[in-house]
């Protein structure tokens, strides 16, 4: 499927990203990847284990 | 040749209140604010009587099944089963003391010094258990004098023991600029050491051999054992099997984080199938580091402190004998380095590939163990409810391939999911508390088969941002159907 085209891309364009996954969540690259396609500069990226 | 079996299993529980302020998360925050989070977490202990009619340790050693766990009113800690034996099919709830005199029979280097006034009690609780019944309890012999402690613990790096509110003895360090040997990591390793070899002797009492039957062990434990130059080198498995006295086997560690008891026990498959050896023992014992992880939570809530228990596990796999569960390998899932990180990319490798494999549906599968986390202990502290998020996960797969509707997932959850009732003991909870009552399922004809299904968090250790996971399928034997 194409990405879709219009302000979605730009969600967060010229936003700094910090970003906190969860291991029984939804891990720290994954979040990434999406906040990334939304235009955000990915400053930081982990995941944790809470268990 | 057929697939191997998982002949025999055994879970156990120690008690260790006087370790909790160890644990990695309060030893950080004691360091912090001494007196006020000792005190909070001395005020939050539970009795051993609690920790024993506690019904998550009830189903743990195998005196309730995991679903019963749904007929009991929570907060489960306030609704104690009664009566609550402290020994089960798959093993014991053991006290404090006991845990104390074992880390002393499981110290081959004078680490562990017990105060004369302890030593007695100590003494008599190993000599009068069928387990260590003659196994040197001389090593407590008369204990020493208290002030040989109070100069160890002021000048060489000793920390001490504690029970009951009152100091016991002390470990010592065994190097003093070696990190990997100091008293904290030493503790650490006894611990792990004793607690396997606790679940070990209740697996051969269960398998009803001697220590001289197992010719493989494999140690998935999640200590790092080793010294400054080989930190995490291993060891255990033989120093188990050693305290048990495995003298015919030959053994070494597996790591794989909360994944290592899956991983030891697709390796002992692998092993028992290619005819290297015959019967293989996987054990594991507990994880000081994690007692009160979440205990800031439990004491902002006024509840006890419910990560007060070590846990071991151990498990026997062998050749087929036509009768025990089989461990059917061309059904392991695996998660590939290249599968990616997504919750759906991990559970299709794990559950949808194997399932598709051997010809099944998702719905074929009667119990589903995944990782088992008590979530009385997780919620509480934030965290929370991990096995239900699992399974709603698979559920979620089972209407993406149609097989229900997606107003069906809860039932999916309810009758294919079970309750969490492990303690967060790092590799413990991971969904192998649940071999024994697959097996006895199993056996009295109420399941077919069970998949387990394990994960690990590698990028903990910082080397990769992978994560990782294994999953076996478990199922009646055929030669049973017959």
């Amino acid at each position: 499927m194409l990405p879709r085209a219009g302000k979605d891309q730009g969600m967060f364009k010229g936003k700094k990203a910090i970003i906190f996954g969860d291991r029984d969540g939804v891990p720290g690259p994954a979040i990434a990847a999406c906040m990334k396609a939304a235009g955000a500069e990915i400053v930081l990226t982990a995941t944790e284990c809470f268990v | 040749m057929p697939d191997p079996v998982i002949a025999a299993f055994s879970c156990i529980l120690a008690h260790a209140p006087g370790f909790v302020r160890y644990g990695s998360k309060p030893s950080r925050e004691i360091a912090d604010r001494p007196a006020l989070v000792l005190s909070a977490i001395e005020g939050h202990l539970r009795g051993f009587e609690e920790v024993v009619a506690y019904p998550p340790n009830q189903v743990f050693i195998g005196n309730l099944k995991p679903d019963d766990l749904h007929g009991i009113g929570q907060p489960w800690y306030d609704h104690p089963v009664f009566p609550a034996p402290r020994r089960g099919p798959y093993g014991e709830i053991y006290q404090e003391e006991l845990l104390l005199g074992m880390i002393k029979l499981a110290d081959d280097f004078g680490l562990v010094e017990i105060e004369k006034d302890s030593a007695p009690l100590l003494q008599g609780l190993l000599e009068s258990h069928p387990f260590w019944r003659g196994a040197d309890p001389g090593r407590i012999g008369q204990g020493v004098d208290p002030g040989r402690v109070d100069g160890l613990i002021e000048h060489s790096g000793s920390l001490p023991l504690f029970h009951g509110g009152r100091r016991v003895g002390c470990v010592n360090r065994h190097h003093d600029r070696d990190d990997n040997l100091k008293a904290h990591v030493l503790m650490e390793n006894l611990l792990a050491k004793a607690s396997g070899a606790l679940a070990l002797k209740n697996l051969l009492r269960s398998a009803d051999i001697g220590g001289d039957g197992i010719d493989l062990l494999l140690n998935c434990s999640e200590e790092a054992v080793g010294d400054r130059y080989n930190r995490g080198g291993g060891g255990l498995a033989k120093a188990i099997g050693e305290m048990c006295g495995c003298v015919a086997s030959t053994g070494c560690d597996v790591k794989a984080f909360c994944t290592g008891p899956l991983y030891a026990l697709l390796f002992a498959s692998g092993l028992v199938k290619a005819g290297l050896y015959e019967r293989v023992a996987v054990v594991g014992g507990g994880s000081l580091a994690k007692l009160g992880m979440k205990f800031q939570g439990h004491v902002a809530r006024g509840m006890p402190i419910l990560e007060d228990v070590l846990g071991g596990i151990a498990f026997l796999v062998t050749g087929d004998d036509g009768q025990s569960p089989v461990v059917r390998l061309d059904a392991v899932g695996k998660h590939d380095i290249g599968s990616g990180s997504s919750q759906q990319n991990i559970l299709e490798s794990l559950v949808l590939k194997p399932l598709d494999r051997v010809g099944l549906k998702v719905t074929d599968i009667d119990k589903y163990a995944v990782e088992l986390q008590n979530p009385e202990v997780t919620v509480s502290g934030g965290s929370g409810n991990v096995p239900l998020a699992n399974y709603r996960m698979i559920g979620a797969l089972a209407v993406l391939r149609k097989e229900i509707a997606r107003q069906e997932i809860d039932r999916f959850v309810r009758e294919h999911g079970m309750p969490g009732f492990a303690p967060t003991q790092g590799h413990i909870p991971a969904a192998v508390p649940f071999l024994g009552h697959a097996m006895d399922g199993i056996r009295r004809g109420e399941l077919n088969n069970a998949m387990f299904i394990a994960r690990g968090s590698l990028f903990l250790g910082r080397m990769t941002q992978l994560s990782d996971g294994l999953s076996f399928l478990l199922e009646r034997n055929p030669g049973r159907r017959k």
